[in-house]
C-alpha cells in the first residue's frame, strides 16, 4: 500500500505491452456466419415487437434479424441504418442488456435474449468495411443548415438532413469528430477506429461540410449562426464535468475521468500511459466503470470504485458493474467522499459510510471524478434551460425560432449515443419539415 | 422394458428398425457396423443384373437446412449398387452367417422379362436372405431404364413382375412402392394381387432441390448439369404416413402388411408410422445424418413409450387407423375455441399478426390499454393456426365447446353428429 511519506507510483508499462493489447482487445468480438445464423434463428419475429419499442431509435429488429437469416446482409444494414445511422457503434456500446435484449420475449421463455447487440455488429460491419453505400440525397433543397457539436446528435442530425436534401456545416470543438464515441468510449468496445469509420462513412453521402477546432463562443459566434443559415441544430453534449466541492479537490493526481478516458481512447501504443498503482474512482456511472476498468487494465494494482447510493441506484447496468467486478475491480456503495489527502500530490481519500459510525479510508496515487457532467453553454444564453440543460418540444424545437437541440445537452437527455442519434434523426425530420412548410 | 422382438412376415428380428435399401447397406462394412449399434435388420443396397451400373462422380446428395444447419430434407441422384453382383453375394451371405438373429432381406431391381428374375432370385436367395423387397420406387436414373418408379407407376407392371418374384423365390417378397402416383392404394392393390406377402413404402418423391444463386444452374450439378433426385428425410413424413394409412385403412388392402418408410428420424415417428398400420419401420436418411448410433434412442425411446401406455409393440399396429377418414364424415356439429394460457404466454404475439393477416382477427393484441393476447371466440373458427405458430409448447390449447351456444354462430351446441353426407348445404346429401 503506498504511504503518505512516499513519492506516488505512477508510471506507464506496468504490464508487457503484449498483456495491456490483449487486455485492450475487442470486449465482444463479432460473431462468424454460422454463429450469428444460429442466433438469427433464436428471433420469434414478434409482432409489434417488443425489442423495436425498447430501442430509442425504433429499429426494426425483428426485420433486420430476418434478413440476415435470409443471407440478405445489406438489406439488413440498411433497416438498421435507416433508423439508426451509427448503428454500428451502437451495437458495440448500448447497453443492451436495459433496451432491447431486457425486452426480447425470449427472457420469458427461457432467460436468454436474443442477441441484438451482436446481431447488429454483424449486419452493419460489411458496409464500413466495403463503404457501401446504402443511402442518397434527395434533390437539394438550396437550404443550409448549422450543426454545432460534432457528436452523435450532430452527426445523425446532418446526415438525415444531407440525405433530404439540404447542405451542412458542422462546427466541431474538438480535433476530431465523433464526440464520446471518438473521445469517451472505452478503448475495447470501439476498436480498430471504428469512430472514425463510422464519421467516414457518415460523410460520405455527400453535402456535409465537417470544420473541426471550431468551438461555439471562440471561433464561431451564436449570432453569426442565426444570420447565415436557415436552421441550427445545437449538440454541445456536457462538456464541463462536475465537481466534488471538498478539501483536497485541487492536488495533483486528482484528474477528472473523462479527460483520462480521452487521453486513452487517442493513445496508440497504450503500454505508454501512465497509470497508478492504487487508484479510488468517485462516481456510480458509466464514466466510472470505463475508468475504473481501464485502470486496472492497464495495470493498477487497486482500483476502487466508490458510489455514494446502492448497486439499484447505479446508472451503470448490471452488466457494467459485472464487468468491473471481474475485471477486479472493487465497488463500495453507500460512501461519500469527504477529504481527499495529501500535500501536493493526492495520497488518499476519506468516506463517510451511510449508516455507520465508521468511515473509509482509501489509499490512492490517482482519485478519478466521474459524478457526472455539465453544460456549457457559453454563447447560447438566449436558449431557455432547465437544470441546466436545453428545453426542447417533441420535435427537439428550442425556445428559439429556427433552433433545436437534441443529445446530451437537453432535458432527457439520458448518455447515450443511441438517444443522441434519435434526438438529431427527429430533429432534422422536424427543420426539414420547416423549411419546406413556411 | 417392453420387448421389441418383431416377427415380420415369419421374420425375426430383434426390434422393428431395419435400414431401408440405400448407401447404408451397399457393404458388409457398413451393415456390420448398422448390427454393431443395434440395428434389428438391413434391406441391401439394391442388386441388379450384371455388369453393374455406373454412379457419377459428382455429387450424390444435397440437403434443405434449417439455419442452425439441421438437415430436414434430403435429396439423392445414387443408383442402384454399383458392385458386381457376385461381390454383393458374397458379403451377403456373410453377414447373415455372422449375424443370424438380424433380418437380411435382399433389394432387387431387374428387368420387366421373366428370364432375369427366374435366373437372379434363386442366386440371391442362396445367400441364405430372409427375404426380397422389388425396388419399385427408385424416381431417379434406372426409372429412365424402365425399372424403379417406371414400374411402380403402373400397377399392372407391379403385379406381373410380383408375380414373377414370386414363382422364383421361395421366401417371402415385399413390394417396396413409389410415393411418385396419386394415390398409394391401387398400386399396393396390384402388389397384392401379384401375391406380395407385404408392401413396403415410401420410396424417395421427384424433387429439385435449388439453384445455385451464382451461377444461376439448378444444384447440385455434374460437370454443369442436373437432374431430378429422390426426396427423404423428416420432410417427407406426412407424405409418407398418409401413403402408408389410405393402404391399412382401404377395405381391400388392409390385410396387406406394411414396412414404414419415410423420414423416421426418432422413436415418435416410428410410433407414427406404426400407429398408423406399418408392422416394421425402415430408417435411412437418419443414420445419413447421424450415423447408426441414433438405433439407441429409437429402440429405448419407443420401449419406454410402450411401458408408459402399457402396450405391446403387436398391440400398437394400426392403432390409430381407426380415427383416420375421409373428410366428408367429419363432424361439422363439433366446435373447438383456442385458448390462451396467460401465464404461459411469452407475448411474442405471433398468433394476433397470423390470426389477424391470414385467417379470422380472432385474437387481440392490446386489452384495456395493455398489450395482452386472447382469443375472441366470436371470431376464432378453431382452426388451430394460432397453436401450430406458437413458440411456446401447451401455451394455446383447443377446448370444444360442449354447452350453450357456438359466439361465433349463434347456433346452440348440439351433441348429435352431423357430417357433410347429411348436411342441409349439400345438395347431394343423403335423405332417409
Amino acid at each position: 500500500m503506498a504511504s503518505t511519506d512516499t513519492q506516488p507510483d505512477i508510471r506507464p508499462a506496468r504490464l508487457a505491452k503484449d498483456e495491456i493489447d490483449e487486455n485492450f482487445s475487442d470486449l465482444h468480438p463479432p460473431l462468424t456466419r454460422s454463429e450469428a445464423l444460429i442466433e438469427a434463428d433464436r428471433c420469434y419475429f414478434c409482432y409489434d415487437a417488443p425489442c423495436t419499442t425498447a430501442c430509442p431509435t425504433g429499429i426494426d429488429i425483428p426485420l433486420f434479424i430476418q434478413k440476415i437469416r435470409s443471407d440478405n446482409i445489406t438489406g439488413s444494414a440498411k433497416t438498421i441504418l435507416s433508423e439508426n445511422i451509427m448503428g454500428g457503434m451502437c451495437a458495440r456500446v448500448c447497453p443492451t442488456e436495459v433496451l432491447c435484449e431486457e425486452a426480447c420475449v425470449r427472457n420469458t421463455h427461457e432467460e436468454k435474449p436474443v442477441e441484438i447487440g451482436l446481431l447488429q455488429r454483424y449486419a452493419t460491419d460489411p458496409i464500413f468495411s466495403d463503404n457501401l453505400q446504402l443511402f442518397e440525397r434527395a434533390p437539394a433543397s438550396g437550404k443550409k443548415i448549422a450543426v454545432v457539436g460534432g457528436g452523435p446528435a450532430g452527426l445523425s442530425c446532418a446526415h438525415r438532413l444531407a440525405m433530404l436534401g439540404h447542405d451542412v456545416v458542422i462546427f466541431n470543438r474538438d480535433e476530431k469528430p465523433g464526440g464520446l464515441n471518438e473521445y469517451g468510449i472505452a478503448a475495447y468496445k470501439a476498436i480498430d477506429d471504428f469512430a472514425q469509420a463510422e464519421v467516414d462513412y457518415i460523410l460520405s453521402i455527400g453535402g456535409i461540410e465537417l470544420r473541426n477546432n471550431c468551438a461555439l463562443g471562440s471561433e464561431i459566434q451564436f449570432t453569426e449562426l442565426l444570420a447565415d443559415y436557415d436552421a441550427v441544430f445545437i449538440g454541445i453534449g456536457l462538456a464541463e464535468s462536475n465537481d466534488l466541492g471538498i478539501e483536497g479537490e485541487d492536488l495533483d493526481g486528482v484528474i477528472n475521468a473523462v479527460e483520462y478516458i480521452a487521453e486513452l481512447r487517442q493513445a496508440t501504443d497504450k503500454s505508454k500511459l501512465p497509470v497508478g498503482r492504487d487508484i479510488v474512482v468517485i462516481g456510480g456511472g458509466m464514466t466510472a466503470i470505463d475508468v475504473a476498468v481501464q485502470s486496472k487494465r492497464l495495470g493498477a494494482d487497486q482500483v476502487h470504485m466508490v458510489y455514494r447510493r446502492g448497486p439499484e441506484q447505479m446508472s451503470a447496468s448490471v452488466f457494467e458493474q459485472a464487468l468491473a467486478q471481474t475485471s477486479g475491480v472493487t465497488i463500495h456503495h453507500w460512501a461519500s467522499p469527504e477529504r481527499i489527502l495529501g500535500d501536493d500530490h493526492v495520497t488518499g481519500v476519506e468516506f463517510r459510510v451511510d449508516a455507520s459510525e465508521d468511515g473509509i479510508r482509501l489509499d490512492a496515487d490517482i482519485v478519478f471524478k466521474a459524478i457526472g457532467q455539465k453544460m456549457d453553454g457559453n454563447g447560447l444564453e438566449s436558449l431557455a434551460t432547465e437544470s441546466g440543460r436545453f428545453v426542447i418540444d417533441i420535435h427537439q424545437k428550442t425556445s428559439l425560432d429556427k433552433v433545436w437541440a437534441g443529445g446530451d445537452c437537453v432535458v432527457g437527455g439520458d448518455d447515450l449515443t443511441v438517444s443522441a442519434v434519435q434526438h438529431g434523426k427527429i430533429a432534422a425530420i422536424s427543420i426539414d419539415d420547416y423549411l419546406r412548410n413556411s | 422394458m417392453a420387448d421389441l422382438k418383431t416377427e415380420f412376415l415369419g421374420i425375426s428380428s430383434p426390434n422393428p428398425f431395419w435400414l431401408a435399401s440405400a448407401p447404408p447397406t451397399d457393404k458388409a462394412y457398413n451393415v456390420n457396423r448398422a448390427f454393431e449399434a443395434g440395428w434389428g435388420g438391413a434391406v441391401w443396397k439394391t442388386l441388379g443384373e450384371d455388369p453393374p451400373i455406373v454412379n457419377v462422380s459428382g455429387p450424390r446428395y444435397s440437403a434443405i437446412y434449417g439455419n442452425d444447419r439441421r438437415v430436414i430434407g434430403f435429396n439423392n441422384i445414387e443408383l442402384i449398387t454399383d458392385r458386381p453382383l457376385q461381390t454383393n453375394l458374397d458379403e451377403m451371405r456373410q453377414i447373415k452367417r455372422d449375424w443370424p438373429d438380424r433380418a437380411l432381406i435382399a433389394s432387387v431391381m431387374l428387368p420387366m422379362n421373366q428370364e432375369s428374375w427366374a435366373k437372379y432370385l434363386p442366386m440371391i436367395e442362396d445367400t441364405g436372405v430372409d427375404g426380397f423387397e422389388l425396388n419399385f420406387g427408385c424416381p431417379h436414373g434406372m426409372s429412365e431404364r424402365g425399372m424403379g418408379a417406371a414400374v411402380g407407376q403402373v400397377p399392372e407392371y407391379i403385379q406381373m413382375a410380383t408375380e414373377w418374384a414370386k414363382q422364383a423365390a421361395s421366401v417371402p417378397v415385399i413390394v417396396k412402392l413409389t410415393p411418385n402416383v396419386a394415390t398409394s392404394v391401387p398400386p399396393a392393390k396390384a402388389a397384392q394381387d401379384g401375391g406380395a406377402d407385404a408392401v413396403s413404402l415410401i420410396n424417395t418423391i421427384n424433387s429439385i432441390m435449388r439453384v445455385n444463386y451464382d451461377t444461376l444452374t439448378m444444384y447440385p450439378t455434374t460437370d454443369g448439369m442436373g437432374t431430378h433426385g429422390g426426396y427423404c428425410g423428416e420432410a417427407v413424413k406426412p407424405i409418407a404416413l398418409n401413403m402408408v394409412a389410405e393402404i391399412a385403412r382401404n377395405r381391400e388392402t388392409r390385410s396387406l402388411p406394411i414396412s414404414g418408410i419415410g423420414g423416421i428420424s426418432n422413436w415418435r415417428d416410428a410410433v407414427d408410422f406404426i400407429a398408423l398400420g406399418a408392422s416394421n419401420v425402415q430408417v435411412c436418411t437418419a443414420a445419413m445424418v447421424y450415423g447408426f448410433k441414433i438405433i439407441d434412442d429409437l429402440t429405448d425411446g419407443l420401449s419406454t413409450f410402450l411401458d408408459d401406455k402399457q402396450l405391446t409393440l403387436a398391440q400398437l399396429v394400426g392403432k390409430a387407423v381407426p380415427s383416420v377418414t375421409d373428410w366428408q364424415y367429419l363432424n361439422l356439429n363439433y366446435i373447438e375455441k383456442a385458448v390462451i394460457d396467460q401465464d404461459l404466454c411469452i407475448q411474442c404475439g405471433r398468433c394476433h399478426v397470423v390470426c389477424e393477416d391470414t385467417s379470422h382477427q380472432a385474437i387481440t393484441h392490446t386489452v384495456d390499454g395493455e398489450r395482452r393476447f386472447e382469443v375472441i371466440d366470436s371470431e376464432c373458427v378453431g382452426c388451430n393456426l394460432c397453436v401450430s405458430v406458437c413458440p411456446v409448447d401447451s401455451c394455446i390449447s383447443m377446448q370444444q365447446l360442449t354447452a350453450g351456444s357456438d359466439p361465433r354462430t349463434g347456433v346452440a351446441i348440439s351433441e348429435e353428429k352431423l357430417n357433410w353426407t347429411a348436411h342441409p348445404n349439400n345438395p347431394m346429401r343423403k335423405t332417409d
